[in-house]
């Protein structure tokens, strides 16, 4: 039976998971030096097209077909748009929204995950490269991964929890990270180099509006215009907040100065962890959950320097880390006064630890999952297209060397001729 | 010490100005390669210019532009007379890629050169 108000609801909270990939784009683009500006922005930009297309094509289809079979995969009963349409769709949903709303949202998640790696991959990721591996990322690691959790296959029957994406969107994202630049290699003249950021308005300005867009992601996760999607709300911004002030304490006490760029990073870090406890736990728990992601991930991201991997914007740091984080703490502070389907609740509310030995599972299972499939990925297609720019096209920079354009032309020195 | 004029009256050394033109993405090597030999400091700034790299072809909405102003980087220190062929060696060195728009490198003379802080001339100002 369609609701109106939860429609409405979930029709803005698409928009609003939308707008994150812009947001990613920019929080990402402050942080890479000016040659490289259009080709992150580029590369986040694409996902919007691409995604969509093979979502509704096959990809929505192996995620939530076969819904809450306990599997590993679903089927191809929803493949080309077939069955999807204004109605609630097959009752095993249990939707209160036009199916093919739902099919909307949850495109916007498979827009923004794969998204997430162009941050570890910065500046030397090949754009042709790039498209095919996300196209097949897509349907063989974010499909099953999705299915796993959110289509009702086998890390929910086993009785993990993940709200809105922790396990498959940030775990995933970011162990596939970890394995794409293991393939990619170092950025020629890192780490001696500095490759500052060439904008940190722009990474704080994309932060706004990842933390905006947020809301659509974990209160719309609710599915409905409810209590559920309020307590979610407060949840976020709290871990956000928190994340934010935990990672500046760490700077302030390791380096003396709070930075822009680290209370940047300390927000997305508490809004990674939250993702999969949003709508599971309550009162002050979020704010706890956001504080150790930021102090935790701030510690993590200089792991690279000392295991040397160009983790090039700490996709690895902050995303994998802090999913992690989310995912066992959810072990520790599920409420089942907050959402009814918390079974087993947190060890820290009496319910054992049977939860957090499912959340480890869940964490540990798409880790190796989403890093074995996507290392593989990457090789075959180093071995045939080949992943990386030249040495040549990588000191021009990503803009003009895959994309033929200028991020910025300031000045009036720089004349150009019409060709034709 | 106490009175700059006087470190500064009439003394006259035999100077350099080493100027370099080169590739942006190699600031970092010649930077590297300069302070390797011990020298003190360097100067740099963004400028455009031509040579016989041509230039480049951007595309916008499918109308093809050559933009023939290219960035490059220009490096200029000022050296000892001795030290200015070793100094552009140095640069030609770390500057080369053995493609086309590698650069430049000149010497020139240099008349005087004061050090403001200490008002100090010639190659005590270096």
């Amino acid at each position: 039976m369609i609701d109106t108000g939860d429609t409405a609801w979930m029709l803005i909270a698409t928009g609003l998971v939308l707008f994150m990939t812009p947001g990613l784009a920019f929080f990402y683009g402050g942080m890479v030096r000016a040659k490289n500006m259009l080709g992150m922005l580029m590369q986040n930009f694409f996902a919007m097209g691409l995604m969509a297309i093979l979502w509704v094509a096959i990809a929505f289809s192996l995620a939530f077909g076969n819904f809450g079979d306990g599997g590993f995969i679903g089927n191809l009963d929803f493949a080309w748009m077939h069955n999807i349409a204004g109605d609630a769709g097959p009752a095993a949903f249990g939707l209160t929204i036009p199916f093919v709303l739902f099919c909307a949202y949850q495109m916007t998640f498979a827009v923004i995950t794969p998204a997430l790696i162009t941050g570890a991959t910065a500046d030397r990721f090949k754009f042709k490269a790039y498209a095919v591996f996300i196209a097949v990322w897509l349907i063989v690691v974010y499909a099953p991964v999705a299915h796993w959790v959110f289509g009702g296959g086998w890390l929910t029957k086993l009785g993990a929890l993940d709200f809105a994406g922790g396990a498959v969107v940030h775990i995933n994202a970011g162990a596939a990270a970890l394995a794409v630049i293991l393939v990619l290699g170092k950025r020629h003249g890192w780490p001696r180099e500095g490759m500052h950021p060439h904008s940190l308005p722009f990474t704080l300005l994309g932060t706004g509006i990842l933390w905006f867009g947020w809301f659509g992601f974990n209160a719309g996760s609710a599915l409905g215009s409810n209590g559920l999607a309020a307590q979610a709300l407060m949840n976020t911004f709290l871990a956000a907040s928190a994340g934010m002030i935990g990672w500046l304490i760490v700077e302030q006490v390791k380096e003396g100065k709070p930075t822009t760029l680290g209370a940047a990073s300390g927000a997305v870090a508490g809004l990674v962890a939250i993702t999969p406890c949003a709508g599971f736990v309550g009162g002050m728990a979020p704010i706890v959950i956001g504080l150790a992601a930021g102090v935790l991930c701030v510690l993590a991201i200089r792991l690279k320097f000392r295991f040397g991997y160009d983790d090039s914007l700490d996709v690895v740091g902050v995303h994998l880390v802090g999913g992690i984080i989310g995912g066992l703490l959810l072990g520790f502070f599920a409420d089942a006064k907050v959402n009814k389907a918390v079974t087993h609740e947190g060890v820290f509310l009496g319910g054992g630890f049977s939860l957090l030995w499912y959340q480890f599972v869940a964490c540990a299972v798409t880790f190796a999952f989403s890093f074995t499939v996507s290392f593989v990925l990457a090789k075959v297609i180093d071995r045939t297209i080949g992943m990386r720019v030249s040495e040549e096209d990588e000191a021009e920079g990503l803009d003009f060397s895959q994309h033929a354009e200028t991020a910025y032309s300031f000045g009036s020195t720089g004349s150009m001729d019409r060709l034709h | 010490m106490g009175d700059p004029s006087a470190a500064m009256k009439g003394y006259r050394a035999d100077m350099k100005l080493v100027t370099a033109i080169i590739k942006p993405h190699k600031v970092d090597d010649v930077k590297e390669a300069l302070k390797a030999a011990g020298l003190k400091g360097m100067t740099v700034d963004e400028v455009k210019g031509f040579g016989r790299q041509g230039g480049k072809t951007e595309i916008y909405r499918g109308a093809e532009y050559v933009v023939d102003l290219l960035p490059k980087v220009r490096v200029e220190t000022v050296v000892p007379d001795e030290l200015a062929e070793q100094v552009a060696e140095i640069i030609v060195m770390a500057a080369r890629t053995g493609k086309i728009g590698d650069g430049k490198v000149w010497i020139t003379n240099v008349e005087k050169l004061i050090r403001i802080r200490t008002g100090e001339a010639g190659e005590e100002a270096v």
